[in-house]
């Protein structure tokens, strides 16, 4: 890297610079050697930058008409909707930013599980990412319970309740968090207050996760070491930032088509009824982002252990790492993980899908399956697969399986000379 | 450190290290507790009922502590259900008998243990109430004989003020 030759040209910036090195860092990021070949599915690490600027711009704006009180925090919202100028725009795109979100985090996730991205030297990029993920969780169904609807009621009080399996303090934990015996303002003030507070600790693990991604460098689809600089990168400015900015336009294609046409599609028709502790819904379901983890829920018989369950399925992504015992990275060279990983994708659809049904029968009965093939994936599959799987030749650089099979081979290496 | 001998300074770094810790967690108690229950809410702690509308076998809801709680008025042929059942038959066993002092008169939190919701009344496999959220079914007693929850609807302390009075809590 060209960081430590930077020297600012002008005599202000050079004076500055030498005080707090500011343009040291835009450099740093503008010059940031990238490697050539990314394809679009990395450009979604932009695309969530930007739904958290999106989501905690339009929390700022909301927070200034909405009420958090239990009597008024309903009506609050609806004078939003009503009343407030383009209050509308602002609380759908919040909305709906949400579930932009963490479309955009999954495909990030799944990424990185194809590519390999989490392995060595990149762990603490991956663990930082999946307390990111924790966190947005925590954010979302926060945020889904300020409204104050049957479903921000009942769901904060199933949620609160998974506590009350911790055997012995459980109950008092989950009074704890109530700041009270059920769900109520207290409840509802503490979570508008943490709601407020976690994308901005979001905020700063994403600068963490940036800088941890700086030190080695992105993966690539390819999954190979590259020397940077070298012909197998170019500068983040202006080559990645085009492609980067052309693939958020096409993802706010989608945002807006939500936001616009069907802004209550992905919401719940009874979260437009007042929370009334006296009457459950007749079916609570998660927001869909949250669907495959429901199901896993749902799918164990016992109160502790379903908990349990839900949990390790999340916590088993941080040791990841540590148990896809190949040295490959890329699924591009190994056939067989390449076949279990679409099994993954599957799975977690399948677990979704579910998520969403009625836990009985048929449902309850693939319920169980997938959740079972989750851990097995993860706990078996992935570890004896690194030892038993004969992988692809991995090229030595990013240049040559491009120029490989090319009959120009010659003049494009002659043309690659010249230019360095 | 081949010769242990404790110095002037090690004390030093013991003591503060210990009146620091103290410090810490005197200070962050305060900011932990401060999330439990309120006195307002505290003082809130017990409600009377008029129950002389109630007929037999039929429920009233009333909240309590921001929680539901169901009186049922019940028939003789839930109480003879209800007591005909074997312990070993059930989940959380508990005998009707001790649930219903009164046998006509079955009060109890109406909040599914599994994960708190509102189970429906005369719904279910036994009878007696059914959750609609992850299915839990519970018999004319409110005692859970099918489904993930682990206990029996609890029973909250209350008691009769006068033959149409409850007082719960």
């Amino acid at each position: 890297m060209s960081d430590h030759d930077y020297r600012p040209k002008s005599k202000v910036g050079q004076w500055f610079n030498d005080r707090l090195p500011l343009l040291t860092l835009a450099n740093h990021l503008t010059d940031y050697p990238t490697p050539k070949n990314l394809n679009y599915w990395w450009t979604f690490g932009g695309i969530l930058t930007f739904c958290l600027i999106t989501q905690i711009v339009t929390g700022l704006t909301l927070a200034m008409h909405y009420i958090a009180h239990a009597d008024m925090a309903f009506e609050s919202v609806e004078h939003i909707m009503r009343d407030v100028n383009y209050g509308w725009l602002i609380r759908y795109i919040h909305a709906n930013g949400a579930s932009m979100f963490f479309l955009a985090v999954y495909i990030h996730i799944f990424r990185s599980l194809f590519y390999g991205s989490y392995k060595s030297p990149r762990e603490i990029i991956w663990i930082l990412g999946i307390i990111i993920y924790l966190l947005m969780m925590a954010a979302a169904f926060m945020g889904y319970v300020l409204p104050w609807g049957q479903m921000s009621f009942w769901g904060a009080t199933v949620i609160t309740n998974l506590f009350s399996a911790i055997p012995l303090v459980g109950e008092g934990i989950v009074t704890w968090l109530w700041g009270g015996y059920s769900v109520d303002n207290p409840t509802l003030t503490r979570f508008f207050t943490l709601h407020y507070l976690i994308p901005f600790l979001i905020l700063g693990l994403v600068v963490l996760h940036i800088w941890a991604l700086h030190v080695p460098g992105n993966n690539n689809p390819v999954g190979i070491d590259i020397k940077k600089p070298s012909k197998d990168t170019v500068p983040f400015h202006p080559y990645i930032v085009i492609k980067d900015g052309f693939a958020l336009l096409m993802f706010m294609i989608v945002f807006a088509f939500f936001v616009f046409y069907a802004p209550n599609i992905l919401g719940h028709a009874d979260n437009y009824i007042e929370a009334n502790p006296m009457v459950t819904p007749a079916h609570i379901v998660p927001e869909w982002y949250l669907l495959p983890f429901y199901a896993i829920l749902r799918s164990v018989p016992d109160k502790l252990l379903g908990v349990v369950a839900m949990l390790s399925a999340i916590l088993i992504l941080a040791v990841l790492p540590w148990l896809d015992t190949s040295k490959i990275r890329s699924a591009v060279f190994r056939p067989l993980y390449k076949q279990f990983y679409w099994i993954l994708v599957a799975d977690v659809l399948i677990l979704g899908y579910v998520g969403a049904m009625p836990a009985e029968g048929l449902y309850l009965l693939i319920a169980r399956v997938a959740t079972a093939y989750y851990f097995l994936h993860f706990l078996v599959i992935l570890p004896v697969l690194g030892f038993k799987e004969k992988t692809l030749p991995v090229p030595l650089s990013i240049t040559e399986p491009v120029l490989g099979g090319s009959p120009n081979l010659a003049a494009a290496r002659n043309k690659e000379s010249k230019i360095e | 450190m081949s010769e242990k001998k404790t110095k002037r300074r090690d004390f030093l770094f013991t003591a503060t290290t210990a009146v620091g810790a103290v410090g810490a967690a005197a200070v962050v108690w305060p900011m932990i507790d401060q999330m439990n229950p309120d006195a307002s809410v505290k003082a809130l702690a017990s409600t009377e009922v008029d129950v002389s509308s109630l007929t037999p076998g039929n429920t009233l809801t009333v909240l309590w502590r921001g929680k539901p709680v169901f009186i049922r008025r019940r028939t003789q042929e839930e109480i003879d259900e209800a007591r005909n059942v074997k312990m070993e038959d059930l989940i959380h066993p508990e005998k009707d008998e001790d649930r219903a002092k009164n046998p006509e008169w079955l009060v109890m939190l109406g909040v599914c243990t599994h994960l708190g919701c509102v189970p429906l009344n005369d719904k279910g496999d036994y009878n007696g109430w059914f959750c609609p959220c992850h299915g839990s079914h519970y018999d004319t007693s409110g005692r859970i004989r099918k489904g993930p929850a682990p206990w029996n609807m609890e029973v909250p302390k209350y008691e009769f003020v006068d033959a149409n009075t409850i007082k719960i809590g």
